[in-house]
């Protein structure tokens, strides 16, 4: 499409030049020649209506691109899991979704429609040259390919130092975004306006890295410039002078005159959009980069963009481990995926409800080893708490269940099944998590709440958000469960985000609960009605708590502790704090 | 239309006038290059085409070879200084933008969402491109445009006025036209913020999406969000490409009436051509207005964001003088005095020239307080019937609260959350000015203090303190520059981070990540912790949850340890919601709504029936149960 127009546009930049050096010719004896002119305005007018066009399609395609490509993305992040994205930088994966992607659209209606014209123009033009006066072809034939060769040398020059200066300019936009962040902190310790300086400094140290590349950068600018200008001064300089010798007509030295520049035209506005598209190349080979493999399968690479149903369908089978781990940091190794059709040969049955074990079971992280040979069973209606200092695996414990993290030694069998070999939504369907720091969507409470039973009834909704001791929080709200959160949950309080997140997994009312230090960074009173909450939500229910604080403990049937990787079973809580329900009595192993 | 915020830009910009005009002019230049060339080459075609002598062509053939070459090297130079000239007012802005929010420090903390700072960041930017894709083309068109109008009224009026003609619509109709569709776009602005609370959601709210197995609910919703984008994309965009067919249009037309014209009013066959020609690449220069016109509609909300800030009821006098050599020096205060400078993060890279004066915060720092200290009588710090409302018709954060902090004396403050007990803190700290009653040290009132002097006589571990992307000794120099290795050593000792930072293969050089992300829950605390303690401020260390997010053992080692380090002179305030510990405590102080309801010793309250009696029965019970369990 974008090919065809650039041909067209080409044909009527040289129909043009020559109706005007027709015009001109004529006017230069003193004449007006209308049929020149009708046909110079009518090219003019072709020309317009070709730029309107090229834009129109290169905008659209640019619209298709980038919906696809962020369908894309928001898939493969949900398809890799919470794992594969703990060691991804924060934020930066939903500003490339999100501004970072719009960048492209200097590409697509800047640069590449450029591109075409680049081609399409100086060939027309040397073609309409070579019949018009040979000798002046000849001079745009030889400095033509000076204006790529300049500018791929330059360019490659040019573009390293982008790319250094790309990564500066993000530390250095990365030194005034923390520097603003932290200036609470600043001030606590009377720094702040000591910093101004320091702010100043860095800012104009931006400066100077900045002029030195730019100083680079721009000579490609300066050579284009040269080359076209100069052939413009080459062709015209002798024409003028064959002129003189007669050995020439006055229309084709101006058609020569006219068309030189035009051939010139595109490649340098190709190139000057060069650098604006780069910007968007980058966030395009961010979001290729995410999308690529090892990840993805490698079918997915040539997929038709959009199809994101079509997923389901083709989606992994089990995946194989990464074999370079990420440099970043404690990035599990993998993260199954989230949906496992296909994987319907073992039929949901009673395995569904058996008693979980792990087999030793190891999980080895980047760089450590979260957990080391790790074998243990949790009965049905078993209630056991997991405790531990900071960053001993415990967490590691309840993303095995999930799905989240996958053992790189040994294997979970639910029911004497392999957790590997299952559909895994259909094994989460028995499950309600509460994280450690739960997120909120941006949508009304009660559609957060909903999270995991959108199906459910009003009366159970009110239910959970009872049991959850969230009345009193949602009374406060000026739309009451109607009330649309901000984004992350913006307006609660940490302690009620917990009971937000334990008003979820109580209307999911899954057999199986997983608790993530349901009680820290809560301040007493907070911590009272969560546990109230969670006592009501473990009531009859097989669950796993990873506990920090003790409160938790006396709801529990055994105590698991979890340090350096390895897990061992603690003696009951000797001080039951209240009795609440029954608590099945010798279930520990 | 409102232009305050150019006009701000503008006086930001007031130094740099002389290097943005001379690149205005530097880009005017080249385009009057351009024109000149073509104009000159069709004269001396039309004229060779008369056959006359060749010395008379020779002045034209040395312009056209000037004009080809002036035209490259001016379009160089030209962006050269248009770049420096802008990035200099970005700095400027960056200052100013920054000292404006320090010198707003009197609000509560921790306010702003990281997007808002992010976006406060691009928006700083939006300047650059103001003052380079806006303001330098469009004085350039001016510029040529005008030297084109009356080059053609030389020769012919009636040209000249075709001209003029072309030009204004090519220059104001088409960028007003081409602003005001861009205008238009902003309609897609809501689907676009939506479309990217999804991808937040999407991306920081994945683990539970999928726990839910909502997330192909959440992700069709987004999809259809994205696809609802490119629709309204596509519809701007055809109305949009549509200005700039019209600029091709409208410059073909131009010349081509300048050529009637011209031929109407019996100019001379030579100049017709010339007139032409120039017709066709003035207005084609003047359509530059058109992408500066757009530019600067996309630009306008970003720098009224930031114009507002920088006009802002805010003391940008006392924020913007300390930009001498001694204020510089101090301003490296984060890192001056870091022995060993250098390093991956950002921080570190400030240090560069700050490194020179090694005495330099010290001295500020030390005769000032040095001064103070011997003139007065150390009597320690006091609230009398302190209250604090946020609101004017909403209940009182502080309500007439009065606490006595003599030197030494550790004071805990302990109630439900939401009891005003990080309003204590802020009141102590400066951060919020009481609306009734005063906050006295030594008996001098803390409002007459300045905001760097305070600090060094309360600061402390406050709630949300940020970890900066530096180095672990950065980021604890941060609490005091002048600090020696040993009592950054003492100081991370106590807070417990000691071991961790020894076994780290870069030591104290660990780079944190932003905002701490490369540490755990719990080594960042320490971490904060540490710093505070570092700090050592000279009469009040205060502790907002110092031991959050460590477990009970770690938590109560940390509490006793960081108390220790305080010293026998100064005060520590303590503010937790654990109870264990508190029995080392002078003083304990209960707050409920913003009243204190219970006062005394960790021994007396635990026999008085209250808050804290229940609270500490419940943690007793709960707790005696966790050493059990943890073996």
């Amino acid at each position: 499409m974008l090919a065809g127009l650039g041909v067209l546009t080409a044909g009527l930049i040289v129909a043009q030049a020559g109706a005007l050096a027709a015009v001109l010719a004529a006017a230069a004896g003193g004449r007006l020649d209308r049929t020149a002119l009708a046909g110079f305005l009518g090219s003019v007018a072709g020309r317009a209506a070709l730029a309107w066009a090229r834009g129109a399609v290169a905008a659209r395609a640019a619209a298709a691109v980038k919906a696809a490509l962020r369908a894309d993305l928001l898939d493969a992040v949900v398809r890799r899991g919470p794992a594969w994205l703990a060691g991804q930088p924060a934020g930066q994966l939903a500003t490339l979704v999100g501004r970072g992607l719009d960048a492209l659209d200097a590409y697509f209606t800047g640069y590449l429609p450029q591109l075409v014209l680049g081609v399409t123009v100086p060939l027309a033009v040397l073609a309409r040259l070579t019949y018009a006066d040979w000798s002046s072809a000849m001079v745009i034939a030889v400095t033509l390919p000076l204006v790529p060769v300049f500018g791929a040398l330059l360019g490659w020059q040019a573009q390293a130092a982008t790319e250094r200066q790309w990564r500066r300019l993000r530390l250095l936009g990365g030194h005034f975004l923390d520097m603003v962040t932290g200036l609470p902190t600043l001030r606590v310790f009377g720094r702040a306006r000591a910093q101004v300086a320091v702010v100043r400094r860095m800012a104009d140290q931006h400066r100077v890295a900045t002029m030195r590349t730019l100083r680079v950068a721009f000579l490609s600018a300066l050579v284009l410039e040269l080359v076209a200008t100069l052939s413009v001064a080459l062709v015209a300089v002798p024409v003028g002078l064959r002129l003189l010798g007669g050995g020439l007509t006055l229309q084709t030295a101006l058609l020569v005159l006219l068309l030189a520049p035009e051939a010139f035209l595109p490649l340098r506005a190709a190139g000057s959009q060069f650098h604006a598209s780069q910007e968007g190349l980058t966030a395009l080979d961010e979001a290729l980069a995410l999308l690529a493999p090892p990840t993805a399968p490698p079918e997915r690479a040539s997929r038709t963009p959009g199809t994101v149903a079509d997923d389901a369908a083709s989606a992994p089978a089990p995946a194989p481990p990464l074999s370079t781990p990420p440099a970043r940091s404690t990035t599990p190794v993998w993260s199954t995926g989230w949906v496992r059709p296909g994987m319907a040969d073992r039929p949901l049955g009673a395995w569904i409800e058996g008693e979980i074990r792990f087999e030793s079971v190891t999980v080895a992280y980047a760089r450590t080893t979260a957990l080391r040979d790790v074998s243990l069973t949790i009965r049905p209606g078993e209630r056991i708490a997991i405790v531990g200092p900071s960053g001993a695996g415990k967490s590691t414990l309840l993303h095995l269940l999930l799905g989240f993290v996958t053992p790189t030694a040994g294997r979970i069998t639910v029911g004497g099944v392999d957790l590997a070999g299952v559909d895994l939504d259909e094994w989460r369907r028995r499950l309600a998590w509460v994280p450690q720091r739960p997120h909120l969507f941006a949508a009304s409470l009660a559609d957060n709440i909903r999270l995991g039973a959108p199906e459910a009834s009003a009366e159970a909704l009110h239910a959970a958000v009872r049991d959850a001791v969230l009345d009193e929080v949602v009374a406060l709200l000026p739309d009451g469960l109607d009330t649309r959160l901000g984004e992350r949950g913006h307006g609660l309080s940490s302690g009620q985000r917990q009971r937000v997140a334990l008003a979820r997994a109580l209307l999911r009312d899954a057999p199986v609960v997983l608790l993530d230090e349901p009680t820290a960074r809560l301040d007493s009173g907070s911590e009272a009605a969560v546990l109230a909450a969670t006592r009501r939500l473990v009531a009859g229910r097989t669950a796993l708590l990873v506990a920090h604080r003790p409160a938790l403990l006396a709801e529990v049937d055994r105590v698991l502790r979890v340090e350096d990787g390895r897990v061992t079973e603690e003696r009951r809580p000797a001080v039951p704090f209240t009795a609440v329900g029954a608590v099945p009595e010798g279930s520990a192993a | 239309m409102n232009l305050g915020a150019e006009r701000t830009v503008w006086r930001l910009s007031r130094p740099y006038l002389g290097r943005l005009a001379g690149a205005g002019l530097l880009a005017a230049g080249t385009e009057l290059a351009g024109l000149a060339l073509m104009a000159t080459a069709t004269w001396l075609l039309v004229s060779a085409a008369g056959r006359p002598p060749l010395d008379t062509l020779t002045v034209a053939i040395v312009a056209v070879r000037a004009l080809a070459i002036g035209r490259g090297v001016l379009r160089y130079t030209e962006r050269l200084a248009g770049h420096d000239a802008a990035l200099r007012v970005v700095t400027e802005v960056r200052a100013r933008v920054f000292a404006t929010l320090a010198a707003a420090g009197r609000a509560p903390a921790g306010r702003r969402s990281g997007d808002l700072l992010s976006r406060l960041v691009s928006d700083v930017d939006t300047v650059q491109d103001l003052l380079l894709r806006v303001l330098v083309p469009a004085f350039a068109a001016l510029v040529v445009g005008l030297l084109a109008v009356a080059g053609t009224a030389v020769v012919s009026v009636a040209a000249a006025v075709v001209l003029a003609g072309g030009l204004l619509l090519a220059g104001a109709a088409l960028p007003a036209a081409a602003a005001a569709l861009t205008r238009r776009t902003a309609r897609i602005a809501p689907v676009r913020g939506a479309l990217a609370v999804d991808a937040v959601d999407l991306t920081h709210g994945a683990a539970e999406l999928i726990a839910f197995g909502a997330a192909r609910t959440a992700l069709d919703r987004a999809g259809a969000r994205a696809r609802e984008l490119a629709r309204l994309e596509r519809r701007m965009a055809a109305a949009g490409w549509a200005v700039d067919g019209l600029g091709v249009l409208l410059s073909g037309a131009t010349s081509a009436a300048v050529v009637v014209v011209a031929l109407r009013s019996e100019v001379g066959g030579v100049l017709v051509g010339v007139l032409a020609v120039g017709a066709l690449t003035a207005v084609e220069a003047a359509l530059a207005l058109v992408g500066a016109a757009r530019q600067w509609t996309r630009l306008r909300p970003g720098l009224n964001r930031v114009a507002e800030l920088l006009t802002g009821p805010a003391d940008l006098a006392v924020a913007t003088g300390g930009t001498g050599v001694g204020g510089t020096r101090a301003g490296a205060g984060v890192d001056t005095t870091a022995p060993a400078p250098g390093g991956p993060a950002g921080m570190s890279a400030t240090s560069g020239d700050g490194t020179g004066g090694p005495a330099d915060p010290t001295g500020r720092a030390g005769t000032g307080a040095g001064r103070r200290g011997a003139a007065r009588r150390r009597t320690g710090c006091r609230l009398e019937q302190v209250t604090v409302r946020y609101r004017a018709d909403g209940p009182p954060a502080l309500d007439r609260v009065s606490l006595d902090l003599p030197p030494g004396r550790r004071v805990a403050v302990v109630g439900p959350s939401g009891a005003g007990k990080s309003t204590l803190l802020a009141v102590l700290t400066g951060a919020v000015r009481p609306d009734h009653g005063r906050v006295t040290l030594d008996g001098v009132d803390i409002c007459e203090r300045s905001p760097e002097e305070l600090p060094r006589a309360v600061s402390g571990l406050l709630a949300d303190a940020h970890v900066f992307h530096a180095t672990v000794r950065e980021n604890l120099l941060l609490g005091r520059g002048t600090a020696t290795e040993d009592e950054l050593t003492a100081a991370a000792a106590a807070a417990g981070l000691l071991d961790w930072v020894r076994r780290q293969p870069a030591g104290w050089e660990t780079v944190v990540g932003e905002d701490g992300g490369q540490l755990s829950g719990g080594q960042r605390q320490r971490l904060v912790l540490a710093r505070a303690l570092l700090a050592a401020p000279t009469d009040v260390l205060v502790l907002d949850e110092p031991t959050e997010g460590l477990d009970p053992r770690a938590a109560d080692r940390v509490l006793a340890s960081a108390t220790a380090h305080a010293g026998p002179t100064r005060t520590v305030l303590l503010v937790t919601h654990r109870l264990s510990g508190l029995d080392a405590y002078d003083e304990i102080v209960v707050l409920d709504s913003g009243r204190i309801v219970q006062r005394g010793s960790h021994a007396e309250l635990i026999h008085q029936p209250g808050w804290y009696r229940d609270q500490w029965q419940r943690q007793v019970t709960t707790e005696l149960a966790y050493p059990a369990a943890c073996g």
